[in-house]
């Protein structure tokens, strides 16, 4: 049985559909055209601009230190989100109501006042290493993700199967690699690969972070667009674009997209 | 190796609030003891001590010779039977079954051979490498028994293992139980709040209200002698009189209720009777009887509604003191409203201390 759709929803199902992806194409767009300058539509067809982006050292060097910032920021967020998820989920009673909040407040802060307070507070007073500084900066920003995601993978567990866990021989400590983790690791996948792009997109935490000799890839993107407004700052949203396509069509493949909006 | 588990004088709290009263129990060696009593009286917390997953605040706990009393619970050695399960959802029937030997350190060929050993005992070869989530109920529950199981324990504890299931897996499962306890001989402490189910399983009962152990016996005793109010009313003894001696002549012992009404009864059929009691009876053991010449002495009443019970007649029977459940002989129906006499059947009836 089908069931027919009033006109009207369907014509603003379309028309969001359409506003959707239309910057996407635009980019491709720009992405392949033979002029110095961002335009749409493209006029003729070329691929030096992707081939520019290897070109640019500053892009090749943004981009690894963009990978190892998201790499180890968002394990450190998850280093301590998940235990975290776990004492806030378990000890749920015994907790006081505002504690889960805390680890969210990363989300309500806006990034900018997140960003300029680490500049003042870390940077500057403490004078950290800039790499250092923006790893926790990030770590800090995803971690309201690793929480939450793994917080909900833990708000469906039943504990009672630690405690079988536990009755049969197996330490507590031991318990929760045997036992918890097991059953919430796609709970943690999933936790990961939000954080990871999210760092890896992050421009306002970035800005105020990034010092001498380090920056970021989008951070890089917005210097070189300011500089030259070439279709290079296409190319390379196109790749981050297929980057992105590419994690999601893993995640649909082993655990389905669903899995992430749980 | 069967051994016998001791709880002396235990408190426990939860943060400020006392849920256990200075409780002791005894479970014999190869005794299923029961803990019975409705939702939130500390059953779950009692068995929760003795796993270990809660400190008592005072009083110890023994296991055998063993003081469990601050002995973490992974050391204790206590098999476990959940009511809703709590299989490991990632590892298969028979590795849920393996676990506990493997937490042991047998090597993996042993522990197939045990667990599949077990699987079978329960009814459940064939199933060894299903996963838990494609089981019924009635197959999980098997599984976490055999979890418990395979790992010899010297105790095992039971926290409302059947809740979960229909009614005829029900009384399937607490045979099957039954028969695996007692095969191994295992002491077990077994939770409910079934007072059929804890009755047809157990060895002894213990009747718990808030925090108390009220009595523990037999079911027969419990259920023919209750020792107070709580646990007669908890058997179905469903009228509680209060009453007080006014006069003794010889073994006859003159008691009236609160209401006024008197009634002469004879130590020889009822006991020893206290100054203050109370007269525990269930409908069968008052006896309604039309009031007039020549009948027995007793409460007087007014009938209320009448119920057919296929053996007798039941009558709502009211007083100025209070309304009481009396049954009457199907040969004497008689009418809602007309006046009658309550009396008590001595070997129906209990003489329990005052309620306060
Ligand atoms: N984790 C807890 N924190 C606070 N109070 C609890 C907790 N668990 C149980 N209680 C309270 O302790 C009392 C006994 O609970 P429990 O032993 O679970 O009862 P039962 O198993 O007999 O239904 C109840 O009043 C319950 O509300
Ligand atoms: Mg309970």
């Amino acid at each position: 049985m089908r069931t027919s759709l009033h006109p009207a929803l369907t014509i603003t199902a379309s028309l969001i559909f359409a506003i959707l992806v239309a910057p996407l194409f635009i980019i491709l767009g720009a992405a392949v055209s033979d002029t110095s300058y961002l335009t749409f539509p493209p006029q003729g067809f070329t691929l030096r601009w992707f081939t520019n982006i290897f070109e640019i050292s500053a892009f090749r060097t943004t981009a690894i230190t963009s990978l190892q910032i998201a790499m180890l920021g968002t394990a450190l967020a998850l280093l301590i989100g998940i235990p975290a998820a776990y004492a806030l989920n378990r000890f749920r009673i015994r907790l006081p109501s505002w504690l889960a909040n805390v680890f969210v407040l990363p989300i309500l802060v806006p990034e900018i006042v997140l960003g300029f307070s680490l500049l003042k507070s870390v940077t500057i007073s403490l004078g950290l290493p800039v790499f250092l500084v923006l790893l926790l900066g990030h770590a800090l920003l995803v971690l309201p993700y690793a929480v939450r995601v793994v917080g909900a993978s833990l708000a469906s567990f039943d504990f009672s199967i630690e405690e079988a866990a536990i009755s049969l021989g197996c330490p507590p400590l031991k318990t929760f690699f045997t036992v918890v983790l097991p059953n919430i690791s796609a709970g943690v996948i999933a936790a990961f690969i939000l954080a990871f792009i999210t760092s890896m997109n992050d421009v306002s935490v970035s800005l105020f972070l990034t010092g001498p000799g380090i920056s970021t890839l989008p951070i890089q993107i917005l210097a070189h667009m300011e500089q030259f407004f070439d279709p290079t700052i296409a190319s390379v949203s196109v790749l981050l674009m297929v980057l992105t396509v590419g994690v999601m069509a893993i995640v649909e493949a082993t655990l389905g997209l669903t899995f992430l909006t749980k | 190796m069967t051994v016998s588990l001791t709880l002396d004088s235990v408190t426990a709290h939860y943060g400020s609030t006392q849920v256990l009263k200075d409780l002791s129990l005894a479970v014999a060696a190869g005794e299923l003891v029961s803990l019975l009593g409705s939702s939130g009286c500390g059953k779950t917390t009692t068995l929760r001590l003795v796993a270990g997953f809660l400190e008592p605040t005072s009083g110890s706990i023994r296991l055998g010779e063993r003081d469990l009393t601050r002995l973490p619970a992974h050391q204790r050695n206590i098999g476990l039977v959940f009511q809703n399960y709590a299989l490991f959802p990632h590892l298969s029937v028979r590795d849920n079954v393996a676990f506990g030997l493997k937490q042991r350190g047998l090597g993996a060929a042993e522990r197939l051979k045990k667990a599949d050993a077990m699987l079978e005992r329960v009814g459940l070869a064939s199933f060894a490498e299903r996963m838990p989530a494609a089981l019924s109920g009635g197959q999980k529950q098997r599984v976490a028994l055999a979890r418990a199981l395979v790992i010899e324990p010297p105790l095992l504890m039971f926290d409302e293992p059947l809740s979960n299931l229909d009614a005829k897996l029900r009384v399937d499962m607490r045979v099957e139980i039954r028969r695996l306890q007692r095969a191994n001989g295992t002491t077990s402490l077994y939770v409910t709040h079934d007072q059929e189910e804890a009755f047809s399983i157990s060895d002894r009962v213990a009747i718990m209200n808030a925090g108390r152990i009220m009595q523990l016996d037999r079911p027969e005793v419990l259920y023919q002698r209750p020792a107070n109010s709580f646990v007669a009313r908890f058997v179905g003894f469903e009228n509680l009189i209060p009453m007080r001696v006014s006069a003794r002549d010889g073994g006859a012992v003159t008691a009236q209720t609160d209401a006024g009404a008197t009634l002469t009864l004879s130590q020889d059929a009822f006991g020893a009777i206290p100054d203050r009691f109370v007269l525990a009876a269930r409908p069968d053991g008052l006896a309604v009887t039309r009031a007039g010449e020549g009948r027995p002495a007793g409460i007087p009443v007014t009938l209320g509604i009448r119920t057919y019970l296929g053996r007798a007649y039941q009558y709502q029977c009211s007083t100025p003191g209070g309304d009481y459940l009396g049954n009457g002989p199907l040969t004497e129906p008689l009418e809602p409203g007309s006046s009658a006499i309550l009396s008590p059947v001595p070997e129906q009836c209990c003489i329990l201390p005052p309620e306060d």
